[in-house]
């Protein structure tokens, strides 16, 4: 049988194993490959919160989904196309999200009695799993692995860690990915420290190449073109990472070195990690003995006159709720960063969801409004970073960015701006001008107070927790507290004179404005996209920010007969806009299974309410 | 650089403690300490920062005219380790009570002193909550009579001696309120002192807890029940000057010189910078009746600062790294173009 080479416009791809089996880095390398390839691609990695959890059991299934195209790509996709499955937890777990036409590539050799009896599999998988209409493609990977090393003189531990290479390899077949890329990376990472690992895990690749063109049992291979990006360099970047980037920008377009004070947090930890690396760049990152001294060494910083941050998750952000409101009275600048996870408490750390809204909105003892920014995308974590960092500075507030494990983990393509696009960073500090220093005295349009640095001459001042009067001594008189609160509160609300308006994609005005936020950006523009190809009427605002909201958001809201607000929880942000605009009604649609959107269950509740 | 006298260092505002509070001669310390430390150091005034947690003896910012930092409960030692740590040019001081270090505070205090973070903690120990009025703290001898333990405490105080000392701490000394003389000495070695310096100060509350540490601090015996250790000198004690320690073993031991042949010469010599933690854990742990309570520098030993170490691995990375701005780190590492 000739294989037939399809041209397809994209595919997803699900790589799915054992916590252990080495999934999420096959997964990344697949992508990773892609993009140098031209395709647009995102990713998703859905694995668990164990290391190692117990071998071959359906909780320690990790998986990595790839969504690779010729055209746009803005989801990892709902479906996929090829199932790579190493156990049988791994077939029982991810079964759900074969598309109808879908090939799914299991090791034979896992498929033991053992390992059907740890997934609870009574028969055979695939009628058990009523799979049997897909492609089932039977390949003993293991024992394969094993033959392929039979000479390399490892132990067997150590060959069955290049499984995931035969795997590759079989991958890269069926999608004609050339394996150069893969060489590199083999070479960069074992190189140096153990070369003898570079060429074992070469040979299992090519040899799971070989494998996969010489079976019959792959009926076709696919070749998806290079996306027709916009010219420039390009790399792949996760959130966590962006996050991390953007801050190192705006230190060096503010000239403030940059502080993060940070505790480890899944799935925030990723962004101090990628710090502590950065210390050319002037970085200081300082682990703290827990989450409290995590903010309150960043507002010890900001105090100190450095651009200081703190990034944790849910939990994380609840221990730090006391400090925060410390940075709102004092007023200094800091950013913090809200990795969202699934909660409460808890709850499935390396789940995604938005649920943290409704804390970084209200979380806080007395009248404590902080302004809150959200990212969209992995690659847009770079611009929110620097975006809320600027506005803390120049603002002189703390200012919460909010994340998604989604975002944080996820990667996407990224076209490498470069640093003249971005504009200088200008922190009010406090100047010759400005003796007697009153620390609290505000500039009448922004009403921001000025940032006076110890180390200065003349500018001697305390700040603290008490209330104080704009002279920076203490006051619990009635009126002064009653200014202040609502100088405080007029501060944030007065930052919607300098971020941008609310925008919309589809029409001017119409039948339904779907509204959404943070990290749901691709599902939902892709969503609309096939509601508008199918020629309903459906558009789509993205709120980037949160408070305060975009001058325009009720002008805009006003121009549809109906609203939709999606989101990962069950109604904060509708909630937070029926608080600000009561005059709409807000209609809802709502999950919170730890999961990203499908666009699937998105254009089905569109068609709902149209 | 200009000479400062104590007056420079106070503030206008109004000192809010009680009258009698064992806090004013702490504070009146501090100020007369800061203009020596200066001349000494070379400091200017506005380097520096004096920060505080919450309780009576976080009012202290206010009342000294310099930068400074009220916090929140508990949290002074991580606010004071961020300035540090962003800006090491400043001289960066903490005050801060036995409930706001040891109890809400005490993780960050072990971690200050772990890390040996250049900050000098005074730790006012009047062992009692003095600003929710009278409940007990870590410090309240167990069987302690307060508000809430009408019955006595049922625990163990912490010695925050022993407990910066079983954190390797490098720095750590103790006063008495009304010792002002030697508190301004211990503040000026304290701030001589490259590291977490950590000055215990045995404070009198008047109103929760009058005679906190009157046992010791009552003039009557004062010189009985203390040793004022001091580098190199003897550990000399007593009214007459004829008391003095020594080991026994493993043990320490107070012994009267002329009794049973004991001469001057049998005497320990007090050194602070011995590397030895096991004698400075001693000492620190000495408690009346069966010893006098130490006073003085008790450890002063140098190690490198964490603020240091920061600033020394920023330096070297930067030295060996191609990465020296943003435009270079978004062009590292595995990047494409396309055309």
């Amino acid at each position: 049988m000739q294989h037939k080479v399809i041209d397809t416009k994209d595919v997803v791809i699900r790589f799915a194993g054992d916590s252990g089996d080495g999934m999420q880095l096959t997964g990344s390398l697949f992508a990773d490959m892609s993009a140098i390839y031209g395709n647009e691609l995102s990713t998703f990695p859905d694995f668990p919160a164990e290391i190692r959890a117990p071998h071959g059991t359906l909780s320690g299934v990790s998986g990595f989904q790839v969504h690779i195209g010729s055209g746009h790509i803005t989801t990892p996709g709902d479906f996929c196309d090829l199932l790579v499955a190493m156990n049988p937890a791994a077939l029982k777990t991810n079964a759900k999200w074969l598309k109808r036409t879908a090939m799914v590539l299991i090791d034979e050799d896992a498929f033991d009695e053992q390992g059907l009896q740890k997934a609870g599999f009574k028969g055979n998988p695939v009628t058990e799993l009523g799979i049997e209409d897909r492609t089932i493609i039977v390949a003993p990977i293991t024992s394969l692995t094993e033959e392929s090393l039979k000479d390399s003189g490892m132990d067997i531990k150590a060959v069955h860690k290049c499984k995931n290479m035969f795997t590759l390899g079989m991958a890269c077949f069926i999608y004609s990915r050339p394996v150069e890329y893969i060489y590199q990376y083999l070479e960069k990472k074992f190189g140096k420290k153990h070369p003898e690992m570079v060429a074992p895990n070469k040979k299992v690749l090519n040899d799971g190449y070989n494998y996969a063109s010489n079976i019959q049992a792959i009926p076709n291979t696919y070749t998806i073109e290079p996306a027709h990006m916009p010219k420039g360099l390009y790399r792949n970047i996760t959130g966590n990472q962006a996050t991390a980037w953007g801050f190192l920008a705006a230190s060096e377009k503010s000239g403030r070195p940059l502080f993060c004070g940070s505790y480890p947090i899944t799935p925030a930890t990723a962004i101090l990690e990628e710090l502590a690396i950065y210390k050319s760049l002037g970085a200081k990152t300082l682990q703290a003995e827990d989450e409290i001294a995590g903010i309150c060494t960043a507002i010890g910083a900001a105090y100190a006159g450095d651009l200081a941050v703190t990034t944790t998750s849910g939990p994380g952000l609840s221990l730090k709720s006391e400090a925060l409101g410390l940075a709102v009275m004092t007023e200094l600048p800091l950013v913090v960063v809200d990795v969202q996870r699934a909660g409460p408490s808890t709850g499935i750390p390396t789940k995604t969801e938005q649920s943290d809204l409704n804390q970084v909105l209200y979380g806080r003892n007395g009248e404590c409004p902080l302004a809150v920014v959200a990212a969209h995308s992995p690659a847009h974590c770079f611009d929110m970073a620097f975006q809320a960092s600027k506005l803390a500075l120049e603002h002189m507030m703390p200012l919460i960015m909010l994340s998604e494990g989604f975002l944080g983990n996820g990667s996407e393509p990224w076209r490498i701006p470069s640093m003249k696009d971005y504009p200088e960073i200008h922190p009010p500090f406090a100047g010759e001008g400005d003796i007697p220093f009153r620390p609290f005295a505000r500039d009448p349009q922004t009403m921001v107070r000025k940032w006076g640095l110890p180390g200065q001459k003349g500018f001697e001042h305390r700040v603290g927790g008490l209330e104080k009067n704009h002279d920076g001594v203490l006051s619990s008189e009635p009126l002064n507290h009653e200014m202040m609160v609502r100088e405080r509160a007029e501060k944030v609300a007065r930052l919607a004179d300098v971020i941008p308006p609310l925008e919309v994609t589809g029409s001017e005005s119409g039948k339904l404005l779907v509204v959404g936020w943070g990290g749901t950006y691709g599902h939902l523009y892709s969503a609309v996209m096939q509601e508008r190809e199918a020629g309903k009427d459906v558009s789509y605002a993205h709120f980037d920010y949160i408070n305060p909201l975009p001058r325009n958001t009720a002008e805009v809201f006003g121009r549809y007969e109906k609203i939709l607000v999606c989101e990962l929880n069950s109604g904060h942000f509708a909630n937070w806009l029926r608080a600000q605009y009561p005059q709409f009604t807000y209609l809802q649609c709502n999950k919170v299974q730890g999961q990203p959107f499908l666009v699937q269950e998105l254009v089905a509740a569109m068609d709902a309410v149209l | 650089m200009e000479k400062y006298t104590f007056k420079d260092f106070k503030s206008d505002q109004e000192v809010r403690w009680c009258p009698g509070c064992g806090d004013h001669a702490v504070l009146a310390a501090l100020q007369r300490a800061m203009p020596r430390v200066s001349e000494i150091l070379g400091y200017d005034k506005e380097r520096y920062v004096v920060v505080s947690g919450i309780g009576c003896s976080s009012r202290l910012p206010y009342y000294m005219d310099t930068y400074g930092f009220h916090s929140i409960h508990g949290r002074a030692t991580a606010i004071a380790t961020g300035i540090k740590v962003a800006n090491p040019e400043l001289t960066v001081w903490q005050a801060c009570g036995d409930g706001d270090a040891l109890a809400i505070g005490g993780n960050h205090f072990i971690h200050a002193v772990r890390r040996n973070i250049d900050i000098n903690i005074i730790l006012f120990n009047n062992r009692i909550y003095g600003l929710t009025k009278g409940q007990y703290s870590p410090t309240s001898k167990f069987g302690a009579i307060t508000k809430t333990s009408p019955y006595g405490t049922v625990e163990h105080p912490f010695n925050p001696g022993s407990l910066v000392l079983g954190a390797k701490g490098t720095f750590f000394a103790r006063g008495l309120d009304s010792e002002l003389k030697l508190n301004e000495e211990i503040m000026v070695a304290a701030a001589v002192h490259n590291g977490t310096s950590v000055m215990e100060m045995l404070t009198n509350c008047v109103i929760f807890n009058n005679g906190a540490h009157a046992e010791i601090s009552d003039k009557e015996y004062r010189a009985d029940r203390t040793i004022v250790l001091r580098h190199g000198e003897k550990m000399i004690f007593g009214k007459n000057r004829d008391k003095g320690l020594v080991l026994d073993g493993l043990r320490l031991k107070v012994v009267t010189i002329g009794e049973k042949g004991i001469t001057e010469d049998d005497i320990l010599t007090h050194d602070s910078h011995s590397d030895n933690i096991g004698i400075h854990m001693m000492l620190a742990d000495m408690k009346w009746p069966e010893y006098p309570v130490a006073l003085g520098v008790i450890r002063d030993v140098n190690d490198v600062t964490y603020d240091a170490a920061v600033r020394m691995q920023v330096e070297q990375v930067a030295a060996k790294s191609k990465i020296h701005c943003v435009d270079d780190l978004l062009h590292s590492g595995s990047v494409w173009e396309v055309k």
